[in-house]
């Protein structure tokens, strides 16, 4: 596992808002063909962590390197140009739109020049299908407007999306998140099927079912601060689902409850 | 279980067929239109509403109308209104007038001047909605008293009146009303040039709308802002193009009128912004942005023109033509509001 090349890495990065630590001393690394999940409650940071992956914040502290070299993003076009993309819960797709013109917004492919050049429509319908074709998606009709498609379904076309626009580090802004069982596991063989081309993946998710299922390694934050990096075979679901509550508090929960019990069991008799 | 990339049926998934509706915003108002000729040729015949002189009548209207649908139809598909066009086609008409008849210019430099202030008074417009972020109908509406107001402030301090002849005495009326004014003569049937200006123009629009970058980016925006501006799409770059487009066909119906009329009232072009409005939201296109179609925007104007003029060759008092009117916007939002239940519908 540990010869994949890494494409991601952040070294003891923090990131301060006025007197608020946000992040402390995080150390990650992202690898080619491997899905990080990156782990937490609530308010454990995981959306400032990636929002510094992607360009959005900058790091106060630390390092961040890219492919071993160090970076500094000013805007998430940066992250793109080096071939980090986001996909974040709104997928920025629009729903009257069809797939084809989603798929293509903003990069439209034209035709001809001057004032005939035109929105080479025939080539994106093409290529949106061939993309989710890739991906075992079969659409039929890339013309028909993306909200008749399922959540999961539009969460493919955005992650195809970011695929088809070089992106070597994909980050999921929790993709499963919203779905239903089935449609989560659409989701999960998508991100399989983009590990096994190659790229890095990086899946924030609450949630260590669908975490254990899918991931490679596992970076678990908590009060933004990370209990480490671990790999599948050092880490069981349930030691994952006692840090991510932050292990302590569970079990203070867990004695109060028993108090209760008690207290209610001797009330009773 | 995630290791195969090719070939594993299970993986395959079949998305369901497109509501063939969704596809074809105009069919509806494509639909209305032939109901509706149908109806003023049984009522009507006699009068002769299908007749090519009953067909001309009812084709002027709609073309002056359709021109300003085409522009209100892509800017509601990108999300906004604009209320001033009414005000603007008397502010133009007026800026020109003056310009050629009491500042001696000829019309063609007159008519380049007054679409400068058009695309100004356009811009002018969208810059504000795209800064402030206010709901582009309070600010048109904005416009569309101030721009009156100034014509008719202006026109009285420079004149002492509110309407204003003469241009056909004017340098370069002849050339200019060739192009805006004339009538093509069909079997002793004149049609008015403007027929051809709205078909153009609808060809033109369409050509933009569907097979453009701009038109992708059109559609995102009024569909979805947030996203639009995510994947790059110059949102108030395009914005202020649109409030630039609807001035400027107000401008070109300007321009028609005050050729053909060889002069310029300070009110005209009252009332235009709602009749666009109507006529794009009879062709199908939503009040909420993000979907439309500029076939239907001309359509709408078409039925516009079939029902103002039929109803005159019916014999029907010409009161009544409001209250079509107004019922058939009634009719055409409630279809609408189904339509886009159903784009929004999704799955989980």
């Amino acid at each position: 596992m540990s010869e994949k090349k890494i494409l991601l890495e952040l070294d003891s990065v923090s990131k301060f808002f006025g007197n608020i630590i946000a992040l402390r001393d995080i150390s990650m690394q992202v690898r080619a063909g491997e899905v990080m999940c990156l782990l937490g409650d609530n308010g454990a940071g995981k959306s400032t962590l990636i929002k510094i992956l992607a360009g959005v914040h900058q790091h106060d502290r630390g390092e961040y390197r890219v492919e071993g070299q160090g970076v500094r993003f000013d805007s998430p076009r940066d992250a793109l140009d080096r071939g980090i993309a986001a996909v974040y819960q709104d997928l920025a797709l629009v729903p009257m739109m069809s797939i084809a013109r989603n798929f293509f917004l903003g990069s439209e492919p034209t035709l001809g020049w001057g004032p005939l050049r035109r929105f080479d429509l025939i080539k994106a319908a093409r290529v949106a299908k061939e993309e989710l074709a890739k991906m075992g998606i079969d659409v039929r009709d890339t013309s028909q407007p993306v909200g008749t498609m399922s959540g999961g379904e539009r969460q493919c076309v955005a992650i195809a999306r970011a695929v088809y626009f070089g992106a070597n580090v994909l980050i999921l802004d929790e993709p499963t998140s919203a779905l239903g069982v089935k449609e989560a596991g659409v989701v999960m063989r998508y991100i399989a099927q983009t590990r096994s081309r190659g790229l890095g993946v990086v899946f924030i998710t609450h949630n260590p079912h669908h975490a254990y299922t899918i991931g490679d390694r596992f970076t678990i934050l908590n009060r933004g601060q990370s209990y480490g990096t671990f790999g599948k075979d050092e880490i069981t679901r349930e030691d994952m689902v006692t840090m991510m509550a932050g292990g302590e508090e569970l079990k203070a929960i867990e004695q109060e409850i028993a108090e209760i019990e008690s207290e209610a069991n001797a009330a009773g008799e | 279980m995630v290791s195969n990339q090719h070939g594993e049926d299970e993986r395959l998934r079949t998305i369901g067929l497109v509501r063939s509706l969704l596809s074809r915003p105009a069919l509806g108002a494509a639909g209305g239109a032939i109901v509706i000729w149908t109806i003023f040729a049984i009522v009507a015949s006699d009068r002769g509403f299908v007749s090519l002189q009953g067909t001309a009548t009812y084709l002027e209207v709609a073309a002056e109308l359709g021109i300003l649908a085409i522009a209100v139809a892509l800017l509601m598909i990108g999300g906004e209104f604009d209320l001033s066009i009414g005000s603007m086609i008397g502010l133009t008409g007026m800026a020109m007038t003056i310009l050629s008849v009491n500042l001696g210019l000829s019309i063609p430099i007159a008519m380049v001047l007054s679409l400068a202030i058009a695309l100004g008074l356009g811009f002018l417009n969208g810059y504000m909605v795209v800064r402030t972020g206010l709901p582009s109908f309070i600010v048109t509406l904005g416009s569309l008293f101030i721009l009156r107001g100034l014509t008719i402030g202006t026109t009285r301090l420079l004149t002492g009146r509110t309407q204003l002849g003469g241009l056909d005495e004017a340098s370069g009326y002849g050339v200019m009303s060739a192009i805006f004014a004339s009538d093509i003569s069909i079997s002793g049937v004149e049609f008015p040039i403007s027929i051809l200006w709205w078909v153009a123009i609808t060809a033109f629009g369409t050509f933009v709308l569907l097979k453009s970058r701009v038109g992708n980016w059109i559609f995102s925006i009024g569909g979805d802002v947030n996203s639009a501006r995510m994947m790059g799409v110059p949102v108030r770059r395009v914005k202020i193009a649109l409030f630039m487009t609807t001035a400027a066909a107000a401008w070109l119906v300007a321009m028609i009128q005050a050729i053909s009329f060889t002069g310029a009232d300070v009110l005209r072009g009252e009332q235009r912004e709602f009749y666009a409005i109507i006529a794009a939201v009879i062709g199908g296109t939503l009040l909420t942005g993000g979907y439309g179609s500029l076939i239907g925007a001309a359509l709408g104007a078409l039925i516009f023109g079939m029902v103002r003029q039929g109803i005159v060759f019916a014999g029907v008092d010409a009161d009544w033509f409001q209250v079509a009117l107004g019922s058939m916007l009634v009719m055409a939002v409630l279809v609408n509001s189904v339509i886009r239940r159903k784009a929004a519908e999704t799955k989980r």
